[in-house]
């Protein structure tokens, strides 16, 4: 899928008064689906929005499907579709009024009938925006984005505040939309959102890219995986690190509680039960953790909590 | 799900601009016509004022029948009502609930977005104006003067109303528009000559509220309207003066969110 970058974003900065929202930050994504991922305030939105043509770089260059998202808005608006956080309706205009509306602004739209019945908007019947569900709207935004048939779609998160069916509901569109060759950039803090749908992770944090990859290649690198067991307390650990290969850890987290970290694979796996064996250990609930994108994500952004 | 079935392959492409505009003004028109407080301000009120005042004798008119001074007055208020304290409300909520930044991002063009809204004040004017005449020549009023002077006052009018309304809403907040534009409103009702005569503010208060857009259009439209004048050209002076004035502002400092 990997060709021509459809976003291409240079040492971009953009500061608000003293604060700098984004200090130098490089992306680059080709075809398919890039998941821009992290924190609160990470700088996820004023990226996405500078490749929208809403914020001139203070320096640094975006170049979006080639052109210049502000000299170039008019070349480049009616080749992208735009999901933004929140609102963007009128609050007295009807769903299928509103979708109708900028499918007019289009050359070649979609069937505005057959999109209403997709994202379940049919319900909404005669109801004025601003009485939708939060919901409803947020799956109005994603239909007004992707209408006008656009060869690149930007969704600032598209999930927040969804039940489980139009979150799922909105991942099936997603995908249907790589099927058919549609560009997507997402925002998103929800990380199984960005292992499911993305082709490549960007994780921002204080402005910049701190990783970037596939979510296989993401999670391969930085922390291994993780095997736990839980056997009578006082075990002798030093003795089950001189079984473990080379570049284990081995560690008793509380009385009774014991924690492996290694390349976790089916060797490791009879090496620690046997050493249990040996040692007339019943390990009890042994489990084996896959290394997630939540996992990554924790490390490189902290595990403290920031708003 | 998941297979390509090519419904979303992407066929790019902005509409005609014509096309866009008409929609984009067609979009607007609906909603000022769907929303209760708009209709309040923009034909209610001017309605009431217009046969309240001609048929009781609340405020001393001067000479004449009371209607000939009021039609004119209130078709001023119609102009203001709608190019600038409904225009000012609605697009300072639109501004407010992310309407504008999403339509920035859409293929029509700013300026295209601008002329939809101008099409839109347009066109609830010429309804507004339709309804008042009615109820004025059936309230026996007899115009005078020529249409020609009458259209380019009510033109300049909507200009000098559409530029100060969207230089509130591009500037304050939402709330703020509101409160402030129906202040205004209120205010240029009373010390606008619209139903009230200017000379009851004294000589120096004639002075300084004939300099108003709405004390302009007023006494525009009566000097035409009520007594068969040429083309005003001093109050079209003063509305030309607020159009350039108050455009230009609007052009330099609107934020679009």
């Amino acid at each position: 899928m990997r060709s021509e970058p459809v976003v291409q974003v240079q040492a971009l900065v953009k500061r608000y008064g003293t604060k700098t929202a984004v200090d130098g930050l490089d992306l680059e994504a080709g075809a398919g689906v890039t998941a821009v991922l992290g924190p609160n305030g990470a700088g996820k939105t004023t990226t996405v929005e500078t490749c929208e043509g809403y914020r001139k770089p203070d320096s640094g260059t975006v170049r979006v499907l080639g052109l210049d998202p502000v000299r170039q808005s008019a070349e480049l608006r009616p080749r992208i579709g735009v999901m933004l956080q929140s609102g963007g309706v009128y609050s007295g205009a009807r769903a299928d009024e509103m979708l109708r509306h900028v499918a007019r602004l289009h050359a070649h739209p979609l069937d505005v009938d057959a999109l209403i019945e997709r994202l379940g908007l049919g319900s909404c019947g005669r109801t004025s925006y601003r009485r939708l569900s939060g919901g409803q709207q947020q799956r109005l935004a994603l239909a007004m984005a992707v209408v006008g048939r656009p060869e690149l779609v930007f969704l600032d998160e598209p999930t927040a505040g969804l039940d489980p069916q139009a979150r799922r509901a909105t991942w099936d569109l997603v995908r249907d939309l790589r099927a058919d060759g549609v560009s997507v950039i997402l925002t998103t803090h929800h990380m199984d959102e960005a292992e499911e749908l993305a082709d490549d992770v960007a994780i921002i944090d204080g402005g910049k890219v701190i990783a970037h990859g596939s979510p296989e290649e993401l999670c391969k690198g930085g922390a291994e995986n993780t095997l736990r067991f839980s056997g009578r307390p006082g075990l002798d650990v030093g003795s089950l690190l001189n079984a473990l290969p080379d570049g284990c850890t081995a560690a008793e987290l509380t009385p009774g509680a014991y924690r492996v970290v290694g390349k976790v694979d089916p060797q490791l796996l009879a090496t620690v039960t046997s050493w249990c064996a040996q040692h007339g250990v019943m390990p009890d609930r042994i489990s084996v953790e896959r290394h997630t994108l939540e996992d990554v994500f924790l490390e490189l952004t902290g595990k403290e909590l920031r708003s | 799900m998941t297979t390509a079935s090519g419904t979303y392959a992407p066929r790019p492409g902005a509409a005609p601009l014509p096309r866009m505009i008409a929609a984009q003004a067609a979009l607007e028109t609906r909603m000022l016509l769907r929303n209760g407080e708009q209709l309040l301000l923009t034909v209610v009120i001017p309605t009431l004022l217009l046969v309240l005042f001609s048929s009781v004798d609340i405020v001393d008119t001067g000479k004449g029948k009371a209607v000939d001074f009021l039609a004119p007055g209130v078709l001023a208020l119609a102009v203001m009502s709608t190019a600038f304290t409904g225009q000012a409300i609605a697009t300072g909520f639109e501004r407010r609930y992310g309407v504008l930044k999403r339509l920035a991002a859409s293929p029509l063009p700013r300026w295209g977005l601008m002329t939809a809204k101008t099409v839109s004040v347009l066109v609830t004017e010429v309804f507004q104006v339709v309804l008042l005449t009615v109820i004025a020549l059936a309230l026996g009023w007899s115009p005078h003067g020529g249409p020609v002077a009458v259209l380019l006052l009510l033109v300049l009018g909507t200009a000098a109303f559409s530029g100060l309304g969207l230089l509130m809403a591009g500037t304050l907040k939402a709330e703020a528009t509101l409160a402030a534009a129906n202040l205004v409103f209120l205010l240029l009702l009373v010390g606008g000559g619209v139903v009230v005569p200017l000379d009851r503010f004294g000589p120096a208060g004639q002075h300084v509220l004939g300099l108003l857009p709405i004390s302009a259009l007023s006494d525009g439209l009566r000097a035409v309207l009520q007594h068969g004048a040429g083309t005003p050209w001093g109050d079209l002076g003063i509305l030309a003066v607020w159009a350039v004035v108050g455009l230009a502002a609007a052009g330099r400092f609107f934020r679009w969110e």
